[in-house]
């Protein structure tokens, strides 16, 4: 590795901190999101509003279909509110950009390109030298723990091994918001909890706005700064819950007195939700 | 920047301690057998190995016998539903090979054949891959050229020839025309379905990394539809190699397909069937050549789990 390289790196790295004290404000103004035509239509998001601040670790909770994943995709880009709009950082979401950062559940690296190129992915397509990308990709890798996989393809690794390398892809392009969709929730349960400190350990180091969907409870108080919880189906965010506990956080504050107060909140509320769901499709049907 | 998460990796292999103590170099409690493992390890591999040899061995007898049985057909004059009486044996097909190997223009046959395979292949690959990963990825495409693709496939080589001859200028053209459009078809079925398959969520991934629709088609559908390109590409060389010889019939020179019906016109039956051989072999090399070279592309494939 050559000084120059390192010093953009390091620059980089400099830029992105202080940035990321006024970067990665998201607000979602009105959003509502349905699909389909006519009769077919389907409301998937009722209208939700909400500002989450720069830096802030934001988990959303709800019962299975309740619309969490479109209404990330709609931050993401990926899908077009019917109403409303999502700003980031004062611009409205056109469409997916290199801003922000995507973490999906199922695998989705390129599998024909090795750790390390899938890796430098987002710094190539944002026009940075070869000999640049792979001292980023080098210094994410070893940020995640698997410098000595740089070779290997993606189909030669473990899930939770993926799923790092997922993570660090999507931080190599220094995003202010680092999107993620149930990323943990096809681990098992010991590599989840590895997952859960690696990623907050990594955020504490990146201080990058993290909105991140689940339906684990304890995965969402373990995680976040501040819980979001969605109706039933066609959802939107109906309680807005503060996680009052010291970082860093340690796996004992699962027993701790806030810790169960508050899983014991969210669960009222999500069992609440789900009986409604449970009920809509009883008289449905 | 903290390099701190590289202690806190989740055991992602079994601990080595686990490790059953069954490698060569570790003492066997049974000191009196040191070798048992050794012997054992070099017995599976001697086993795979002659797995290998044993179908090879199989294939070559398998062939033989199939050899032996036409010989002895054509030597008893075999005439019972399919008649053997005035097919040649393989010793006088053999004969008349080695006969035509001294002769200059057999080769030119074999050549002519294999250049006119070579540009109506070069061009089906160049117009069947375009094709291909067009309609995959456009709709309009898709509407505007589906409905030629399901008319035009069911039509045989043969079925060509006489529109083949009116509508190109020279002879030459005529052929490899009808060698052409033998390959095209299996090219854009295969590239079609590469394209389709390519995960939804891979094109999501790339467009969050800043990658604009080029790129998105450059590194992300394209490698995803290869495999299945790789197997349209060796589906439609052998395909090209039959439609050659039905376009051959057109020629009244030089061509490997020419050489056969001409020996038919000229009731010279050895020298057909050396005709169709040398079809099949030149068939089934330049299969295995398109295989080879498309296999160092998909080598991400063969390290999947
Ligand atoms: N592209 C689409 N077209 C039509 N309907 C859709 C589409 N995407 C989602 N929906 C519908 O919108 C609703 C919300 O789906 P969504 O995937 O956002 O739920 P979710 O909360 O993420 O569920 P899960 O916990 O199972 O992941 C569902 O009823 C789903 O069927
Ligand atoms: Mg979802």
């Amino acid at each position: 590795m050559n000084t120059s390289v390192i010093s953009i790196q390091h620059n980089l790295m400099q830029k992105h901190r202080q940035d990321s004290k006024e970067r990665g404000h998201v607000s979602i103004e009105s959003v509502g999101i349905s699909f389909g035509e006519g009769t077919n239509r389907s409301i998937a998001v009722r209208e939700t509003s909400l500002t989450i601040k720069p830096g802030e670790f934001v988990c959303i909770l709800g019962p299975s279909g309740c619309g969490k994943s479109t209404l990330l995709n709609s931050v993401a880009g990926y899908v077009t509110p019917t109403t409303g709009r999502v700003l980031v950082d004062n611009e409205a979401v056109t469409g997916p950009g290199p801003d922000r950062g995507m973490v999906f559940q199922q695998y989705s690296l390129l599998p024909w390109k090795t750790v390390l190129e899938n890796i430098a992915f987002g710094p190539r397509l944002a026009g940075h030298s070869a000999a640049e990308c792979h001292s980023i990709a080098r210094t994410f890798l070893a940020m995640i723990g698997l410098s000595k996989m740089e070779k290997r393809y993606p189909g030669e690794l473990s899930g939770g091994m993926q799923q790092r390398v997922g993570i660090a892809r999507a931080l190599a392009n220094y995003p202010s918001v680092l999107l993620m969709d149930e990323p943990f929730g096809a681990l098992d349960a010991q590599t989840r909890l590895m997952m859960q400190e690696s990623l907050l350990d990594i955020w504490s180091e990146f201080g990058t706005t993290v909105l991140f969907v689940t339906h684990d409870v304890d995965e969402a108080i373990f995680l976040a700064d501040r819980i979001l919880i969605m109706s039933a189906s066609p959802g939107t965010v109906i309680a807005d819950l503060q996680v009052e506990l010291e970082r860093p956080r340690q796996s004992e504050m699962a027993t701790s007195e806030a810790f169960v107060a508050l899983k014991r909140t969210c669960l009222q509320y999500i069992r609440a939700e789900s009986m409604k769901a449970f009920e809509l499709r009883e008289c449905n049907a | 920047m903290s390099y701190a998460l590289a202690n806190n990796k989740p055991p992602e292999k079994a601990p080595d301690a686990v490790q059953v103590p069954s490698l060569p170099d570790q003492p066997m409690p049974n000191a009196s057998l040191p070798s048992n493992n050794e012997r054992m390890a070099g017995r599976l591999a001697q086993a795979v190995k002659s797995k290998q040899a044993q179908s090879i061995l199989v294939g070559g007898l398998s062939l033989c016998l199939g050899i032996l049985l036409w010989h002895l057909a054509t030597l008893y004059k075999f005439n019972f539903f399919i008649n053997f009486e005035n097919i040649p044996s393989p010793l006088k097909v053999a004969d008349a090979f080695v006969g035509h190997l001294a002769e200059p223009v057999f080769y030119t046959h074999i050549l002519v054949s294999i250049r006119r395979i070579l540009i109506a292949y070069g061009m089906a690959v160049l117009l069947g891959v375009a094709i291909g990963l067009a309609v995959g990825r456009s709709r309009l495409a898709r509407a505007a050229v589906l409905p030629y693709i399901e008319v035009i496939r069911p039509i045989p080589a043969v079925a060509w020839i006489p529109l083949a001859i009116l509508m190109w200028p020279t002879e030459e053209s005529s052929i490899i025309y009808i060698t052409f459009l033998g390959a095209l078809f299996p090219i854009i079925l295969n590239t079609i379905h590469g394209v389709e398959q390519t995960p939804e969520v891979m094109i999501r991934a790339a467009l969050s990394l800043g990658a604009n629709k080029l790129q998105v088609f450059w590194h992300v559908v394209l490698p995803a539809a290869l495999p299945s390109i790789a197997t349209g590409l060796a589906i439609g060389m052998g395909v090209s190699w039959f439609s050659l010889l039905a376009g051959e019939i057109i020629s009244g020179q030089y061509g490997i397909g020419y050489f056969t019906w001409d020996a038919y016109s000229l009731i010279n039956y050895p020298d057909i069937v050396v005709g169709m051989l040398v079809i099949g072999g030149l068939g089934t090399l330049s299969t295995f050549l398109i295989k080879v070279v498309t296999r160092p592309a998909l080598r991400w494939k063969e390290l999947q789990r």
